[in-house]
């Protein structure tokens, strides 16, 4: 079973009911023990870095999400749950991630050429950089959704997707059993439910 | 390459969507949840739900469409319509809408933008504004386009920016059921005064005014337009295409 990690950010209907669409059982959880007791985790988020970075905290469960992923637990961070990820955020100030993977979060107006907006909102590309099982069901082009303003950067060593935005942003991330996707899956229609399905079935 | 956006947007009253459809093979299809499961399928970017009910029975009705739409359909949904508090948001978003867009109500009570948008990020909030030339000016109507506000409509976007709207979309009353092309006089006037997304409404007939609007106005974001899809004149699959050959990025 899928737990998808119930910490107070943001609503997680369309993210429950898009496993419902694909057959697959994922409970909305903050229970430590169903947490433990799940096969993998999903680490939603929308909102600022810092606030959810102290809710997750507030509930003891950054220190259990740490632990799980240590002994292998398949985890899937979106959005901002993806950006947790990482060992800091430049997101108003300075803050400390998670640390699962190397890089640091920073404002996507570092890297792209004025006149592009922000948020970098809408319909998007995938170029896939390194094979990775997330991605065994879409094709190199495929178009996911995104809202964003801030980006995963310096993270060389796990990068499995960049999306052209005047400059390559980060799009998805993959090490070992962590995987994160800066795009929402659970709004990118049928390419997005074919990610969440190999999460699922084939990682 | 980041693609322009097509969103159709249903009206919503007891249930039912306004007007209903006409589809080739799909006739008289007034079910929204039906509807958008359509759209979804048939390269809509995003769907705009607009609940134009007054009756409390109709807004409960609303909030269980919603619902089931979030259950099956797997795209952006943007919900307006009856949204005055900060609790109109949170019944809206519990229900599986991912934005909410406000029109009157920041209206009557400008201090909503920026109160929603501190609790659920610039990204959630839309402002929606209907404008119209009086004597010159682009002036912000409210009530559907009813009432003149003797708002100027250029400055009020800025401020609910300002304020924290993550989108906007401007629909021009001049030419809102003329299906004669988009307002691109009113609309660069918006792009050349915000940086966020704009969403151009009212004014589409056909293919071609699509085409023309994101030619002429690259900064605009994305073209919405409800009864050209509900009754077929346009198909959604025909536009993107269209699009795709023009150079015009879509999402095929």
């Amino acid at each position: 079973m899928i737990a998808i990690i119930d910490y107070g950010v943001g609503n997680l209907f369309s993210l429950q009911s898009s496993f419902a669409a694909i057959g697959q059982e994922a409970a909305v959880t903050a229970d430590p023990a169903a947490l433990r007791a799940a096969d993998k985790l999903l680490l939603p988020g929308v909102g600022a870095f810092r606030d959810a970075r102290e809710k997750l905290r507030a509930g003891g469960l950054d220190e259990l999400v740490r632990e799980e992923a240590g002994r292998g637990k398949p985890l899937l961070g979106i959005c901002l749950g993806m950006q947790l990820l990482f060992e800091k955020s430049y997101e108003y100030g300075e803050y400390e991630g998670l640390g699962l993977l190397r890089g640091a979060v920073r404002p996507i107006a570092d890297v792209i050429p004025a006149g592009y907006k922000i948020p970098h909102i809408g319909w998007n590309a995938l170029h896939l950089t390194k094979p990775c099982p997330l991605f065994g069901r879409i094709r190199e082009g495929d178009f996911v959704y995104f809202v964003h303003s801030y980006y995963a950067a310096d993270c060389n060593d796990s990068l499995a997707a960049t999306t052209e935005y005047g400059a390559p942003l980060t799009a998805a991330v993959a090490k070992g059993n962590v995987y994160g996707c800066q795009f929402h899956p659970e709004k990118s229609g049928g390419v997005g439910l074919n990610i969440l399905r190999a999460f699922c079935e084939d990682v | 390459m980041i693609t322009k956006r097509i969103i159709p947007c249903l009206d919503v009253r007891d249930g039912r969507v306004v007007k209903g459809v006409n589809f080739r093979g799909l006739n008289d299809v007034a079910s929204p949840v039906e509807l958008a499961e359509y759209y979804s399928a048939n390269g809509a970017d995003e769907l705009v739900f607009y609940d134009i009910t007054a009756s409390a029975e109709g807004r409960a009705l609303f909030t269980d469409i919603l619902r089931e739409t979030a259950r099956r359909v797997f795209i952006p949904l943007t919900v307006g319509g009856g949204i005055n508090t900060v609790e109109d948001f949170d019944r809206v978003l519990k229900c599986g809408a991912d934005k909410v867009s406000v029109n009157s109500g920041a209206i009557r009570n400008p201090a909503l933008v920026g109160e929603a948008a501190k609790r659920y990020g610039d990204q959630c909030v839309v402002l929606s504004a209907d404008a119209k030339r009086v004597d010159g000016a682009f002036r912000v109507f409210a009530k559907g386009g009813r009432e003149n506000t003797g708002m100027e409509a250029i400055e009020w976007i800025k401020r609910c920016v300002g304020e924290g709207a993550g989108e906007v979309v401007l629909n021009s009353i001049d030419t809102d059921g003329v299906k004669r092309g988009f307002d691109l006089e009113m609309l660069q006037a918006v792009c050349d005064a915000v940086s966020v997304p704009v969403i151009a409404s009212g004014g589409a007939g056909r293919i071609e005014d699509f085409i023309e609007l994101f030619r002429t106005l690259p900064k605009v974001d994305a073209g919405l337009a409800a009864s050209i899809f509900h009754f077929g004149e346009v198909r959604i699959r025909d536009l993107k295409e269209a699009m795709a050959k023009s150079g015009i990025p879509a999402r095929l």
